[in-house]
């Protein structure tokens, strides 16, 4: 989003100016494939990120045309298990991740007054590794079966069985789990061992905080999801049997070790969002943070607690009562610091001086809708429910309730909050604003018809439903597409922001607090190269 | 970026990759980690044969059902069926029932067959005694064999189960075969 940034934007440093850096990006279409600037790779990841997520959306809805009525119409059902399944893939893997990522490049080292990422040129692999997984992934759906069927978890014996749309899935996951593990090692020594003079780790911006923590988990999971696929790839064509229980294998340990890293996966997806907000509830409040520490508590403990819950999404394969009690309540558990956070997030609007700008609305919303995510969660905790419920449109609307009302209402909130320092520009207050209502309202009437819809018994991931799940179905596709149409304001609002608009001073905001609101803005391309100091 | 900035930075490198390659073992170490815990708690006992019920008195009050099924894996060119489809015994009463297998290939095929049960709950009541399905068969080429499975029906199953289904699956040994 800095593709007009003027190659002299950093003349205003605030006296931080060195002789040595009166040079700007390179012109050209090499500056973005060579850079190792760090804002120009927050703004690749960025961009990536919103193209997969329009990829991602346009099979979702597929899906939703599909499902507009009873019966078959528009795909067949091998193609729906391939749209279901890419969908996953394409927006955890392709969006959400990358997009955090992107906000960890352009804010950790503004934030914390650093020059740039430790690894730079690390960075730039990191990102343009993402391309070639994204293309396998997108070639999948040209060979023959097609692209993997198996649901984004892969699940033994599916994932064992399937043509050669699966290997290229594998390869893509392998490619993008170590762009992610690049991505991680240069956030954590970043943040260590980069912090300006002064800045302790509990003086450190929340957003620093819950990347810091997202980024262990991930070199901690991502690889136990490459050994998991590498197990999937072996059995597949090399004679081993992890999971095929011919051989000796057990295609239910497929699922114990994909969800030790899926459910630390899920936390990786929401925490850097906590962090966002947690900026931006304060900067329009205006009143400091609420509990910091707290904040900075709880986000390790949910984190610790992640690795202690996985057989929450395996209720129904026959572990013990044992078991089935012991993640029950340790998934239970994790409410607990998560109320923490909500908790902190209200009583930092209390008494404040709210003001409701675009970031404040996607905030409030998001606090609102991923609350009521949060709790459908601790429902589907509840091992009898669950049993129920297990695999029906509750559960779809349970984990969409908090990664689209969470993770990316929080991303909207932050790229509102950051965009006049990104791009020196204030975007147009009227389409954020109706961004917003037309998100939250149609992300509503998508998906809160799937909570009864799931209590009604239908399940999920099948292309065809009888006829009692008629109404609340069309209903549903009604809200998705209105729900995909809004994202094309959001568009809109950035590009006309990068284009021009009302100039936006160092700190646009009244509240906002952070170094990076001492820059200029736009952000210079080079900043804090003599770090600033923290009282 | 100064030297020293420098240094410490490959340091925290290495300390970080070194966790990521740790994590990468941890997952290949959970493989072998879940086998022991299911051999020590006794879950997913389905290839060994079980022990004979402690209470071995059998209950002339009822019959239950048991239905006998028989499938092939995908690759398989096997047939592969129970001589007869259902027999009612009674809980407690020792049980034989023999499946017949053709191997319709020209090579020899080496197969693994792996039970199941329906419903669910009754698994733990069904105690195979001796079973083809403890070790892997290797049937020569167009050969037909007959593999008994003895079993008995713990008594102490639930009265409101009269039906189970006992069903197998044959699959190819893959990989050795192919590898071969």
């Amino acid at each position: 989003m800095s593709a007009v940034l003027p190659a002299h934007g950093h003349a205003d440093d605030h006296g931080h100016g060195h002789d040595d850096h009166h040079h700007g990006p390179p012109p050209g279409l090499m500056r973005w494939v060579k850079t190792t600037n760090h804002k120009d790779i927050g703004t690749l990841y960025l961009w990536f990120s919103f193209v997969m997520f329009l990829s991602g959306g346009v099979l979702a809805l597929t899906i939703r045309a599909e499902l507009f009525q009873p019966g078959l119409q528009i795909v067949n059902p091998e193609f729906f298990n391939q749209l279901t399944t890419m969908h996953g893939v394409m927006m955890v893997f392709g969006a959400i991740m990358p997009a955090f990522v992107g906000f960890a490049n352009w804010m950790i080292p503004m934030q914390i007054g650093a020059p740039d990422m430790a690894f730079a040129r690390m960075n730039n692999w990191s990102f343009w590794l993402l391309i070639p997984a994204a293309g396998l992934l997108v070639i999948s759906f040209f060979v023959p079966g097609g692209a993997t069927a198996a649901g984004w978890t892969l699940y033994a014996p599916l994932s064992t069985q399937m043509g050669m749309g699966m290997d290229l899935a594998i390869f893509a996951l392998h490619i993008m789990g170590a762009s992610s593990i690049m991505g991680s090692i240069n956030i954590v020594t970043t943040i260590l061992n980069m912090r300006a003079p002064g800045m302790t780790l509990m003086k450190m911006p929340m957003f620093c905080w819950t990347w810091l923590i997202t980024a262990y988990l991930l070199i901690a999971v991502m690889p136990v999801l490459a050994g998991a696929i590498t197990m999937v790839l072996t059995d597949r064509h090399f004679g081993t049997s992890f999971f095929n229980a011919a051989g000796g294998g057990d295609p239910v340990m497929y699922q114990h070790i994909f969800w030790f890293f899926g459910h630390p996966e899920v936390y990786i997806m929401i925490l850097p969002a906590f962090g966002i907000i947690s900026h931006v509830v304060p900067a329009f409040a205006r009143k400091p943070l609420f509990g910091y520490s707290s904040m900075v508590y709880a986000t390790s403990s949910i984190a610790i607690l992640s690795f202690i819950v996985w057989a929450h999404h395996m209720f129904t394969t026959g572990i013990p009562a044992a078991g089935q009690l012991f993640f029950m309540y340790a998934t239970m558990l994790i409410a607990i610091p998560t109320g923490v956070k909500v908790f902190n997030w209200i009583a930092t609007m209390w008494k404040g001086s709210m003001t409701f700008e675009t970031p404040m609305l996607f905030a409030t919303g998001f606090i609102f809708v991923f609350t009521m995510g949060g709790f459908t969660g601790l429902i589907l905790a509840v091992t009898p429910i669950d049993i129920q419920l297990q695999d029906t449109y509750y559960v779809v609307a349970h984990f969409h309730y908090v990664l689209v009302a969470g993770s990316l209402f929080a991303m909207f909130s932050g790229v509102y909050f950051w965009l006049p320092k990104w791009t020196g520009h204030m975007y147009d207050e009227g389409l954020g604003k109706l961004h917003f209502w037309t998100s939250v309202i149609f992300f509503n009437i998508t998906f809160f018809p799937m909570h009864f819809l799931g209590l009604a018994g239908m399940p999920r991931r099948i292309p065809d439903y009888a006829t009692q799940f008629s109404d609340f179905n069309a209903i549903a596709s009604v809200g998705a597409f209105g729900f995909g149409l809004s994202q094309l304001i959001f568009l809109a609002a950035v590009l006309k922001c990068i284009k021009g608009g009302a100039k936006a001073g160092d700190n646009p905001w009244e509240g906002a607090q952070g170094l990076e609101w001492t820059l200029s803005s736009p952000a210079p391309y080079h900043s804090f190269e003599t770090p600033p100091v923290v009282k | 970026m100064n030297a020293h900035a420098l240094h410490s930075n490959r340091e925290t490198l290495k300390k970080l990759l070194v966790i990521a390659v740790l994590m990468f073992g941890f997952g290949y170490a959970l493989v072998p980690f879940y086998k022991k815990i299911c051999e020590v708690t006794g879950i997913n006992n389905l290839l060994k044969a079980d022990v004979a019920p402690v209470n071995s008195q059998v209950d002339l009050t009822r019959k239950v059902v048991i239905e006998f099924d028989a499938s092939q894996g995908p690759n398989l060119p096997w047939t592969f069926k129970p001589i007869a489809n259902s027999l009612a015994v009674h809980p407690g009463e020792l049980t034989q029932i023999d499946y017949e297998v053709v191997n319709t290939l020209n090579v020899p095929v080496t197969g693994q067959a792996i039970p199941s049960y329906a419903p669910r709950n009754a698994a733990q009541y069904f105690k195979k005694l001796e079973c083809f399905c403890f070790k892997q068969q290797t049937l020569a080429a167009g050969e037909t064999k007959r593999f008994p499975v003895v079993f008995v029906i713990d008594p102490d199953l639930p009265k409101d189960v009269g039906t189970i289904t006992l069903s197998y699956t044959f699959f190819t040994v893959a990989g050795r075969d192919k590898a071969s």
